[in-house]
């Protein structure tokens, strides 16, 4: 372990580390916290949870983002829902057993003590939500209802139909703008952050560009929490959000705040798959779809082939003539396998020759074994005796639309195909990064004063993240960790009075930010900034994506810094910096894109096993796994930046005391 | 099947607030059906910035119809022909070749024009502020079985929850009123248990903040529900009606 990495872990057993942490952590008084402010970019479920718990602790706190309004942060689109270790099912669940799935899930390369924490208060995250009227699916008796997600054989996952991340959300979004209310938070909509003021070491506020006029603007800050989401839309297509960036990790990162595990980037099995050239985004199909989807696709190559060519229709496929490759290879977990294992193995099918649109990516996902199966239950409640087939059928589509209502529309909204009807189409997509800002026990970065949290940090997920535990996690950062560990840091800051904005290093780094827009503008080249983005995305997703190798990575870096290099000198931006400029706004994002792609590629490169969502072809067993190398490479990668993209590695070492360490099987 | 369509546009350019603005005609050719309108427009940008002009500006970011970004007013129609959709979810299989589509921004005087497009919102946010809340402080909530919800409830207040804040009732209401908005979130509140004990008070700020933002009175056409993405229900205002009328009353008897 390198000495810059304290990663802070309490000492003590694993179960009372966070209990016994929490009530020794150094405490502000009220009057204290009055005169303390902090800085919050971001709005998402993480940002906002922050923000109404830090306001209502009495700090004085200021909130940016990008979209107009807070409730628009990408959180709002996710679907399928959030993991409680509640046990309502009666199932087993526990904290541990919620602690041990995520360690697993994650390929073991996360750490156990901030996972162990994130399943312990995962059940008060449900709590507070339904006491500020987040409303959940509710069973008949009044009681909460759940579904079971990837990689766990549990219910333990809370929804609102598809919508879960809107209710969440705005559960979290209410509470913010209470406290907007009351004036113990300062709204700044329509801002974007663009640099990192430290002086002496710690951080002390932020450069943030008004969009609307392109002003450019100075705060300060006791402390600075960096909620700006994750870095999926490095590779163009993602499911993410258009707005989604790295940008204010990027440049943390730039100002000596280390980036983790780049390279674990998690690619969702079941979304829309790509059409044509024109698209500027994919459209995921939650997870939740797989507990009544069956994947497949044709046993023989020639059904594939006519099912390409619009031959045939998948209905005309006997069921003794269909590849169920997820149950065949995988009977334990069937379906529900984690979402790396689903999406390596549709990549497999597919280039082996089954795939079965007419790009040949894309595999089914098929709900008419379940609508029957849902149909009978019905009929047989209902008190129908010898139900026709259509009445089953008609049954069984009800109970399936109340399931999945909104995301079957959304699926019809874009293919134009019904899938109550014919199987949804479906391949992997780019979802979630679970690389981010390297974090201590206390979500500080390395630089003092300076936080990250959700999908911004690396901090829990390891290597893959299971389904419904991103919400998890940026609630449990927001609501229930951050409100206490900033204690450890800003009980030490009561003495310092807000530093004026005039002071040196506000002027200088607000120059940083003028001289990059000015630069941008200036180039006038020929290709828009889109031009450049989609390039770096083909990069990223053939060399960087669902499988990776060296041959492939070392080519990819230079490529990376060939494109680089041409768009800082060839790169059109359109527009002037005093008025809303959107190309201008991308522009600065795909800058930083263009920065992280090759890290990525370097990490990815240096990594040589393979784990979660990072598959190295040179690194797998006989049957086609992903192979770890624990003796080698169990610890986080911790990367610091050196001027002109150069990065030294740091290594945080992995200690698994609860867990006992063992190949990933879903067999 | 997937076909390619040339159309005529009318935008409206206004470089800012204080701008007078005017309509634009573009021409687009080979647009393919499956793409979105937002996909239309991205197309039409690329083209003007490769032109040396000025990009259309308008708002989005989730492009899945959930965070209520866009905001085109589509041939006199919020979100355009298509029912129960936002912009970035309506195709250009509503379309056909030759069409003539004009696109304007949301039109009422509490959301002021930023550019082109973009419109300014942010009164819905302080009508929230005002009281779309229930007062819980983080670490008082108690177990989230211990009140049951009967199911019926809890999917109404679900419904009435699904509003994505797009404005898209204000912009189909002739007079620019926000009661389908607000309603959805006085009833979702009202729905739950745990919004009872400010029941009233809620009500009664919100439509205060909503009067103040200069949003204009209810006259019951319904062009709002008909119009919103996400089928808000007229329930919704009948429900906030009588809570405010009781909310008065109550606080009449102080
Ligand atoms: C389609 C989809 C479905 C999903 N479904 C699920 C699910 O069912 N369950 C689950 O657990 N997870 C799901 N996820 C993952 C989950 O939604 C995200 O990981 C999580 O919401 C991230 O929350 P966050 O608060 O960290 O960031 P975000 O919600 O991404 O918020 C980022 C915020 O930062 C702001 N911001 C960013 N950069 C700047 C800047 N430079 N200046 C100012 N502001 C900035 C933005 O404006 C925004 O407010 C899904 C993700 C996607 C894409
Ligand atoms: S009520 Fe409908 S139209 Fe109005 S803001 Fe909500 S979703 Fe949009
Ligand atoms: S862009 Fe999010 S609703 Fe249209």
């Amino acid at each position: 372990m390198t000495s810059k990495l304290d990663s802070k872990i309490p000492e003590g057993n694993l179960e009372q580390k966070w209990t016994k942490y929490r009530s020794t952590v150094p405490l502000v008084n009220p009057a204290n916290k009055r005169s303390l402010e902090i800085i919050i970019v971001g709005s998402g479920l993480a940002g906002a949870s922050a923000a109404a718990s830090l306001a209502e602790l009495g700090y004085k706190v200021k909130v940016f983002c990008f979209q107009d309004s807070a409730r628009r942060a990408h959180s709002i689109a996710a679907q399928g829902g959030i993991n409680a270790a509640k046990n309502y099912q009666n199932d087993g669940d526990s904290t541990y057993r919620l602690f041990y799935d995520t360690i697993k899930g994650g390929d073991y390369r996360a750490r156990e003590a901030n996972v162990y924490r994130l399943a312990e208060v995962s059940a008060n995250i449900i709590d507070q939500s339904v006491a500020s009227g987040v409303p959940f699916a509710r069973e008949y008796g009044g009681l909460l209802s759940n579904r079971s997600f990837g990689g766990t054989q549990v219910q333990r996952t809370f929804y609102a139909a598809g919508q879960t991340g809107q209710q969440l959300l705005l559960g979290a979004y209410s509470g913010l703008q209470r406290q907007v209310g009351t004036g113990n938070v300062k709204m700044y909509a329509r801002h974007e952050m663009l640099e990192v003021v430290t002086i002496d070491g710690k951080c002390r506020g932020i450069i943030a560009r008004d969009l609307t006029n392109g002003k450019l603007e100075r705060h300060f800050g006791h402390a600075v929490l960096l909620c700006s989401g994750g870095y999926g839309n490095v590779f163009f297509l993602s499911t993410n959000a258009m707005g989604s960036n790295v940008t204010a990790a990027w440049k943390a990162h730039k100002k000596g705040a280390m980036f983790a595990n780049p390279c674990f980037t998690q690619i969702h099995p079941t979304c829309i798959p790509v059409s044509g050239d024109h698209q500027s985004k994919l459209t995921l199909m939650s997870e939740s779809l797989r507990n009544d989807g069956r994947i497949w696709v044709p046993a023989k190559k020639e059904d594939a082939q006519a099912l390409r060519e619009g031959r045939i229709m998948p209905n005309d496929i006997k069921e003794e003539d269909r590849d169920y490759y997820l149950e065949r290879r995988y009977p334990a977990f069937g379906n529900l396998v984690p979402r790396d294992v689903a999406s390596r193995a549709a990549k497999e099918r597919c280039d082996a020759g089954y795939g079965v649109n007419k790009t040949g990516e894309a595999v089914f996902l098929d709900f008419a074994a379940n609508t029957l199966r849902y149909g009978k239950i019905e009929a047989n409640k209902k008190g129908i005796q010898n139900p026709s087939q259509e009445q089953i059928e008609s049954l069984g589509k009800a109970v399936v639309k109340e399931k999945y209502g909104n995301l079957f529309d959304m699926y019809e909204q874009i293919t134009g195909v019904n899938p109550y009807e014919q199987p949804m189409m479906i391949y992997p997509a780019v979802h979630y990064t679970m690389g981010g800002l390297w974090v201590d026990y206390n979500l500080m970065t390395n630089i003092p004063g300076l936080y990250a949290l959700g999908e911004a940090n690396f901090s829990d997920h390891g290597a893959n993240r299971l389904g419904a535990s991103a919400l998890m996690q940026g609630l449990a950062d927001g609501y229930f960790v951050i409100p206490y560990t900033i204690g450890a840091y800003l009980s030490k800051e009561i003495m310092t009075k807000a530093i004026s904005t005039d002071h040196e290093a506000f002027v200088e780094a607000e120059k940083n930010v003028q001289d990059t827009i000015n630069r941008l503008l200036s180039i006038k080249g020929s290709k828009t900034v889109d031009y450049y983005h989609k390039k770096l995305g083909l990069i990223i997703w053939n060399q960087c994506g669902m499988a990776r190798n060296e041959a492939g990575l070392k080519q990819a870096i230079s490529d990376v810094q060939a494109l680089r290099e041409e768009f800082w000198s060839n790169v059109k931006v359109p527009g002037d910096a005093n008025s809303l400029n959107p190309e201008l706004e991308k522009a600065g994002r795909v800058a930083d894109f263009l920065e992280l792609g090759e890290l990525m590629c370097k990490d990815a490169l240096e990594r040589k096993e393979s784990c979660g969502g990072h598959f190295r072809e040179e690194y797998q067993t006989e049957e086609g796994e992903a192979l770890r190398d624990d003796e080698n490479y169990k610890y986080v990668a911790a990367w610091e930046y050196f001027a002109g993209n150069k990065w030294e590695l740091h290594k945080e070492d992995l200690i698994y005391d609860n867990i006992k360490i063992a190949q990933r099987s879903y067999k | 099947m997937e076909k390619n369509l040339n159309l005529n546009l009318k935008v409206w350019r206004q470089k800012n607030a204080s701008d007078k603005g005017k309509f634009e005609e573009y021409k687009v050719n080979n647009i393919s059906t499956d793409m979105s309108f937002l996909e239309m427009f991205d197309v039409l940008n690329d083209k003007l910035v490769t032109e040396d002009k000025d990009p259309i500006a308008f708002d989005h970011d989730c492009r899945e119809g959930i965070c209520g970004s866009c905001s085109m007013f589509i041939n006199g129609q919020p979100h355009g022909p298509k029912q129960g959709v936002t912009t970035c979810q309506l195709h250009m299989r509503s379309f056909n070749d030759g069409d003539t589509i004009v696109v304007e921004p949301w039109r009422a005087s509490p959301f002021p024009v930023i550019k082109d497009l973009v419109v300014d919102r942010s009164a819905f946010d302080r009508i929230i502020s005002a009281g779309g809340f229930i007062s819980v402080n983080t670490g008082n909530a108690q177990d989230a079985n211990a009140i049951p919800i009967p199911k019926e409830n809890a999917d109404e207040a679900f419904a009435a929850a699904a509003c994505i804040g797009c404005g898209a009732c204000v912009a189909a209401c002739k007079n620019a009123s926000a009661m389908l908005f607000v309603s959805a979130k006085v009833s979702q509140f009202a729905l739950l248990p745990q919004g009872q004990p400010e029941r009233h008070q809620r009500v009664s700020e919100m439509v205060a903040q909503m009067d103040l933002e200069g949003f204009g009175a209810c006259t019951n056409t319904g062009a709002c529900s008909a119009e919103c993405p996400k089928g808000i229900s007229l329930t919704h205002i009948a429900r906030m009606n009588r809570d405010y009328l009781a909310a008065s009353l109550s606080s009449n008897e102080k």
